[in-house]
């Protein structure tokens, strides 16, 4: 076998555990995170696919965003996928990160996500129910399986690009404040 | 040449510690989501886990931040080492003192402390001072319990500890002591980091103490010296207070129900503040071994 191939053996041995053991960030800004506790309790118990909650960024390797995301929250989410170590994964809840749901014509409120930070898989609705939920973690395991969960790869990419975006909405990425000294 | 073979058993001690933890870890796991009415997850979760951090890429906050985490590991790999399996077995023969798992352990703390210090993040610097407070807390009432014990079987040596406790005419230390294991008990949750007393991982309130930089390769090799910690830990317990193991068989039993114990107690609790965690073990617990200490030295009160 070649190097190639010795490499891509590697990383589909690395993919199995990857996609077994999926932890969460929970970045909940919206009301689609009520529907995160039955998820991981009693009623479909996540935990017996693997996933778990996680305390930071750096432990996680799903970025779980459930609902709309104001200027603000954009920027603190920014930074967050920054922080996460590699490969990572984002999963957005509802229809607001897609099309900006019922604040689509709000001043403060972004439409659509898939333009600051790169997105794995998107579970519609509004808001989605559990089911729907779960089967959107299903979804990015098989993505993960066929090689089709590399957003974290299109964001180094396109860099310039996704850079580009976020300056354009948020003016300044980086906010000198006393909180992020 | 004999000391190469002793290295080398040692080792697979220290794995052989590693692997059953990791599966008696996962196999809690699903006995705690039974106690949830959940399925839970795999046995071999914990495999996953440990696999999949060590295969994702991670940061570095500096040499310190990555040198210590190889400290800590190493440290604790060592201290695994000198473990006897059973009152036959131990890689280095007579080497296994008590005290040389109390010194040799802090190694592999101080390794973490410095390293999670290293990253700079204050909620790590947090944790690590409640992972040391909690620790001079829980050690004062322990120790003077293992010193009775020590007292009455005339050695420090576990093999030696678990013999006289095997002999005939002798109780497991559990039965002959029943305070001082009480006491033995709720110091082994504090060593393990179980619930009433894990204010110093306490995710939700310090994003897990001293972990809270760690992720990737760092947090792997983190989890898997938290898993031979673990393991020394809970054998030190079956050693000196459950009579120690004549056969591996034996071990493993007595291993996972004390591991499980430990657990499920952990499950139905909530978490105290560190200052309730150091009153609580210097009123209750350090009465109680003092109390104990006096009943079996001075009036020779042994059942």
């Amino acid at each position: 076998m070649s190097k190639e191939e010795i490499d891509r053996k590697w990383y589909e041995i690395g993919d199995f555990f990857r996609r077994n053991s999926l932890w969460l960030l929970m970045y909940c800004t919206g009301c689609c995170a009520i529907e995160l506790p039955p998820a991981m309790t009693s009623a479909y118990d996540m935990e017996r696919l693997g996933m778990g909650p996680m305390a930071t960024p750096r432990q996680a390797d799903i970025l779980l965003v459930s609902g709309y995301l104001s200027l603000k929250t954009l920027r603190r989410l920014i930074y967050t996928y920054e922080q996460m170590s590699e490969p990572k994964y984002v999963v957005a809840l509802g229809s607001c990160p897609i099309n900006g749901g019922i604040y689509h014509d709000s001043h403060a409120v972004i439409n659509q996500l898939d333009q600051y930070i790169p997105v794995d898989v998107y579970v519609a609705g509004c808001m989605p129910n559990t089911e729907s939920v779960m089967n959107g973690f299903v979804d990015l395991m098989d993505q993960i399986k066929h090689k089709k969960a590399v957003g974290w790869k299109k964001y180094h990419e396109n860099h310039d690009w996704y850079k580009a975006n976020q300056i354009q909405s948020l003016g300044e990425i980086d906010v000198h404040d006393e909180f992020h000294e | 040449m004999t000391l190469i073979v002793n290295i080398l058993v040692g080792l697979g001690v220290a794995l052989f510690g590693f692997a059953l933890q990791t599966s008696i870890g996962g196999i809690n796991r699903r006995v705690v989501a039974r106690l949830q009415k959940r399925v839970g997850p795999k046995w071999y979760q914990e495999f996953i886990d440990i696999f999949k951090l060590l295969s994702k890429r991670s940061v570095s906050h500096g040499w310190i931040f990555d040198f210590g985490v190889i400290m800590a590991l190493g440290g604790i790999i060592a201290t695994a080492m000198f473990m006897p399996l059973t009152s036959s077995f131990s890689a280095f023969g007579t080497y296994d003192n008590f005290f040389i798992f109390v010194y040799l352990l802090a190694v592999g703390m101080l390794g973490m402390a410095m390293s999670a210090s290293g990253s700079g993040n204050p909620w790590a610097s947090i944790g690590v001072m409640r992972a040391l407070t909690t620790m001079l807390a829980y050690e004062v009432p322990f120790m003077i319990v293992v010193l009775t014990i020590i007292k009455l079987s005339g050695s420090s040596s576990l093999t030696q500890i678990q013999l006289f406790q095997q002999a005939a005419g002798h109780n497991w230390f559990l039965i002959a002591l029943p305070i001082g294991g009480i006491v033995g008990f709720l110091a082994l949750m504090g060593m393990l980091g179980k619930k009433p007393f894990e204010t110093y991982i306490a995710p939700g309130e310090i994003a897990s103490g001293p972990m809270v930089e760690y992720g990737g390769k760092q947090l792997g090799m983190l989890f898997i010296m938290h898993e031979i910690t673990v393991f020394i830990e809970v054998s030190l317990f079956v050693h000196l207070f459950l009579g120690g193991a004549t056969n591996i068989f034996i071990f493993l039993i007595k291993y996972f129900l004390v591991y499980t114990f430990a657990n499920l107690i952990s499950n139905v609790n909530g978490r105290f503040k560190i200052d309730q965690v150091v009153k609580f073990f210097y009123k209750w617990p350090l009465l109680a071994a003092v109390v104990q200490a006096v009943i079996a030295i001075y009036f020779g009160w042994v059942i």
